[in-house]
């Protein structure tokens, strides 16, 4: 990146040294405000035991030192097993979501890109889920996988799958729901970007490729995939970091308290402070995650991302 | 270009799988919304067999869905003009200055969008509750005020990030002429850049109203009897003894409306302005 206008004037320079601080000032004090001071207070709190009857007072509460990582890390106790599995649900549920949400994504756009009759309905359609607040898609799945009254149920009895009896909101069945319901969420978003992504690759790339007689399919395999690269790396990753904290689906389906097969690490967290109100033993469990999420990325990044244009 | 069958198979495929999959939630959204209660605890069926507008009559009164709408109006339309100008300034810095201190803040930008949300939930609860307990008087905690600020956590980021995107996407000699003709720097920006920036100032506008519009962990705890905002207000027509399904199928719809809408009517913008900020 070059430095700032390249306009030469007389005097001024130490005026103009400021001005991007100047422009960057509101930012960076709503940035401590709403960001760094709020983790560093979360680090502390970490430390601390602050149960119900701290929270109000946090001066007074005691310092319990690594405690709460212990109690979190300890997979042979009951409570640091059930993190262990939540983070364990939480893996296989992103590799799930975002593997299926990206080879939908893929499908759609590989097919939308070519013209054809209906392409602009069906790239509008696609949109919708991505378009409509999140509650109110998951809400109406929450209507849909109800047991008696539900349409999934209906469908699998008329199709003679299975008796119409499930419980798609309980117990194992939980887990697959929430897979279902997410995917349903999120492959629009992977179809967006890599639409996007497709439109950038000029048309003449194609027309040399089919000159020399390459079809459809070595197109896509030897021209649309690697051009789609930086996409895919910057897809991917929001995908990932979106579906590994996420907190919406598991919430409105099942509320704070999710069947065990379902109890991702967000609304895991959420409990522990929320309905134990432990909040030493959720920041603590917050920190891992983060510590967990920025070894992931950074790794991502090193492997995948050797030259990043910004940051 | 020539296409061989196999393409023309594989794309029928994916558009009927992927069509039903999109339409079917949907066809259930719009047709339990008409149905009365009693049909949508029977049963399911695909076509409803009484219909009735009644159901969006009634979420106005079995629950005070106006005053959620209200907070959510108010809250995601103040998170929305505060973030975005904000962000126009920081954006515009980081696009066209080098200065130090700027990789520390594009950094941190970068990295607090992909922060696990309940990361700052806890603290700012903390924080509220004892700084309204220092204070005397309810100023953060369960206000709209307050969630406005947690809100601040993830929308400011993003716009800050995307329109330094976009703003990258601008050609800087529209700058150098405006500042040949004796601009200042904010008349610059203000007169010359932000015009040529419009769509993406819009894309990222819609983008943190509607990220707001359907956040869920902040105003689970951030929102109180008075404050609640659509996504929590939504979940009150189950009680205990009734879920009214048809009545929150009509009102997913009548929220999800005006989102979506505005999204489908402004995707060419939406879709070049989020690009413009990711792939890069």
């Amino acid at each position: 990146m070059s430095s700032g206008p390249h306009v030469k004037r007389a005097g001024g320079r130490s005026t103009r040294r400021l001005t991007p601080y100047l422009l960057i000032a509101p930012a960076i004090v709503l940035e401590l405000l709403i960001h760094i001071v709020p983790m560093l207070v979360g680090v502390w709190m970490s430390f601390v035991g602050l149960t119900q009857s701290y929270i109000a007072n946090w001066s007074t509460a005691p310092w319990e030192g690594l405690s709460s990582y212990r109690l979190a890390l300890d997979f042979s106790s009951p409570i640091g097993n059930s993190f262990l599995h939540s983070f364990e649900v939480t893996c296989l549920y992103t590799v799930l979501v975002v593997g299926i949400s990206w080879t939908f994504g893929m499908s759609a756009a590989l097919v939308l890109h070519r013209n054809f009759t209906g392409r602009g309905f069906f790239r509008t359609l696609f949109l919708v889920p991505y378009a409509m607040p999140i509650y109110a898609g998951i809400m109406t799945w929450s209507f849909m996988l109800q047991r008696d009254n539900g349409l999934v149920n209906h469908v699998l009895k008329s199709l003679g799958v299975t008796n119409g009896e499930s419980f798609w909101l309980i117990g194992s069945n939980a887990f697959w729901s929430m897979v279902v319901v997410a995917i349903w969420r999120s492959w629009p978003f992977a179809f967006l970007m890599l639409l996007a992504g497709l439109q950038n690759i000029p048309d003449d790339v194609y027309d040399a490729a089919a000159v020399d007689g390459a079809g459809v399919w070595k197109q896509i395999r030897y021209i649309t995939l690697p051009a789609l690269r930086p996409v895919n790396l910057v897809m991917i990753l929001m995908l990932f970091l979106w579906t590994f904290n996420d907190f919406n689906t598991p919430f409105v389906l099942f509320g704070a308290q999710p069947p065990k097969s379902a109890d991702i690490i967000s609304v895991h967290i959420y409990g522990a402070s929320f309905v134990n109100w432990d909040f030493g033993f959720g920041s603590a469990m917050s920190v891992i995650l983060l510590v967990f999420l920025l070894v992931v990325t950074g790794l991502y990044l090193l492997i995948f991302n050797r030259r990043s244009t910004r940051a | 270009m020539r296409e061989p069958l196999s393409f023309k198979v594989f794309r029928v495929v994916v558009i009927t799988v992927l069509s039903v999959f999109v339409l079917v939630p949907m066809w259930v959204l719009i047709t339990s919304s008409v149905k009365p209660l009693g049909d949508v605890q029977g049963k399911f069926e695909w076509w409803p067999s009484h219909m009735t507008l009644q159901p969006f009559k009634d979420i106005w009164s079995t629950v005070p869905l106006a005053k959620y709408f209200l907070n959510s109006l108010i809250v995601c339309s103040i998170s929305m003009v505060l973030s975005v100008i904000v962000a126009v300034f920081a954006g515009y810095a980081v696009s066209r200055w080098t200065f130090r201190g700027r990789q520390v803040f594009t950094t941190t930008i970068l990295s607090t969008q992909m922060f696990p949300g309940i990361l700052f939930l806890l603290p700012l609860f903390l924080i509220f509750v004892n700084i309204d307990k220092a204070l005397g008087f309810t100023l953060l905690y369960q206000t709209r005020f307050g969630l406005v600020i947690t809100y601040l956590t993830f929308s400011l980021p993003f716009a800050i990030w995307m329109l330094a995107g976009y703003f990258d996407g601008i050609p800087r000699e529209l700058d150098e002429a405006a500042r040949v003709d004796g601009a200042s720097t904010i008349g610059t920006l203000l007169r010359v850049v932000l015009p040529a920036a419009r769509p993406g100032v819009i894309a990222v506008a819609v983008y943190s109203f509607m990220t707001s519009w359907g956040e869920i962990l902040f105003a689970s705890q951030m929102t109180g009897p008075n404050t609640q905002t659509l996504s929590i207000g939504l979940q009150s027509y189950s009680t205990q003894i009734n879920v009214y399904w048809n009545q929150v199928m009509a009102a997913s719809l009548v929220v999800s409306l005006p989102i979506v809408l505005v999204f489908l009517l402004l995707q060419r913008f939406l879709v070049a302005g989020l690009t413009a900020g990711a792939v890069k």
